[in-house]
């Protein structure tokens, strides 16, 4: 499973992931309050001059990332269209666009690890209640490990099932899937205990 | 503890499976896939907390950038755009659901998990999400602007609720199979 992050490093590549993160926050408090059309225009030029400096390709693959949102986009155009209220469509059309074309820049820009290692160190206050701050890291680690494991059995459940049945296996197979599931979460769970545990590390002592 | 973290892991990796399922054509042209099935699932199975941790992990992924989502969608673009209620509202979605599994003990499993998905995972995750939208859609509001009525947001989000009242009716099913097969898995109630 890849990440939406570019393999390829760009300028926006070398600022630190905290930067990042701030600044895209500041910008989403900023958009919502920006109601005038000239300003929401500026909005998505900024955007866009951010996600053309990393390149045509990675233009057309954040351009892909906006298609999600885009259904809703049209209906509320219409909606307004309908209404005769253009600007409001238009307001609205231009904030969602520019709104999620930011965050995915920031998605684009950077690498797992980064985001990984921000988010162990925005962990470690929880250090005090007992969770250690690599906690965060392995769970996603350990899903990422069994996504494809899943994957690849549910397709040898579905490919089972269309082998006796000629309907679809559709929801069928879920129950045995969560089965198989609680079984590796068994194991898992005893690899996990053999290996030390995922209690925190007792405190060094002085 | 250790067995409390991989369930949650390999719940949150089911939910990312389910999503990964090609989506099901629904009668009237709205696709249902079946990645909320899962986080009703993970309520109903792993109960209020364990289900709820279960989803966070996943939101982790798609914060990370990560495309976990049904569609291959992922990224923080989601939690900015008009729908991000409804992927924050399965946080409690799953929690609420698990809730209920774990406090009516009275009724069967299927009913519990079927009541408790419907509740969690059709109430008040429309809920979150329309109300998101809602305020998304009224931001900053100019002079002479008609803000959008919340019914009229709901309007907008109701050809999903079927598809969801079908996947509420499956976990059901599905927490009853387990429930009947692997009485001990069904943590919610143990």
């Amino acid at each position: 499973m890849l990440s939406l992050a570019l393999a390829r490093r760009s300028w926006a590549h070398r600022l630190p992931a905290s930067v990042k993160f701030a600044v895209l926050a500041v910008l989403m408090v900023a958009l919502m309050r920006i109601g005038s059309l000239p300003g929401q225009i500026a909005g998505l030029a900024l955007a866009l001059g951010l996600t053309l400096s990393l390149g045509i390709g990675a233009a057309r693959i954040a351009a892909r990332a906006l298609r999600p949102v885009l259904w809703i986009v049209a209906v509320i155009l219409v909606w307004h269209l309908w209404a005769d209220e253009a600007r409001q469509g238009l307001a609205f059309g231009l904030r969602v666009v520019t709104m999620v074309g930011l965050a995915n820049f920031v998605t684009l820009t950077t690498p797992l690890p980064e985001i990984i290692a921000l988010i162990e160190w925005l962990a470690q206050p929880l250090a005090r209640f007992g969770l250690a701050p690599r906690l965060p890291a392995l769970a996603v680690g350990l899903v990422l490990r069994f996504i494809p494991e899943l994957r690849a059995r549910h397709a040898a459940m579905a490919e089972a099932w269309r082998a006796r049945s000629a309907r679809r296996p559709g929801a069928k197979i879920v129950a045995p899937l969560a089965f198989s599931l609680l079984d590796d979460a068994d194991h898992l769970a005893e690899a996990l205990r053999a290996r030390g545990g995922i209690a925190p590390p007792p405190a060094a002592k002085t | 503890m250790e067995r409390n973290l991989t369930l949650i892991v390999l719940f949150a990796a089911l939910i990312v499976v389910l999503g990964l399922v090609p989506a099901i054509p629904l009668g009237f042209g709205v696709p249902i896939t079946m990645q909320s099935l899962g986080v009703m699932l993970a309520g109903a199975v792993l109960g209020s907390w364990r289900g709820a941790l279960a989803v966070v992990l996943v939101q982790f992924l798609v914060a990370l950038g990560l495309p976990v989502l049904a569609g291959g969608r992922g990224g923080l673009g989601i939690f900015v755009g008009p729908t991000a209620g409804f992927l924050i509202g399965w946080l409690p979605a799953a929690f609420v659901t698990g809730l209920v599994v774990e406090r009516v003990r009275a009724l069967p499993v299927a009913v519990a998990a079927g009541i408790g998905s419907v509740l969690g995972g059709i109430v008040v995750m429309y809920a979150l999400g329309i109300a998101g939208f809602w305020l998304f859609k009224n931001a900053a509001l100019q002079p002479g602007d008609t803000p959008m009525s919340l019914w009229a947001a709901t309007l907008i989000m109701a050809p999903f609720i079927p598809g969801d009242l079908v996947k509420a009716v499956l976990a059901g099913l599905i927490a009853r199979t387990i429930a009947r097969y692997r009485p001990s898995a069904l943590i919610a109630r143990f």
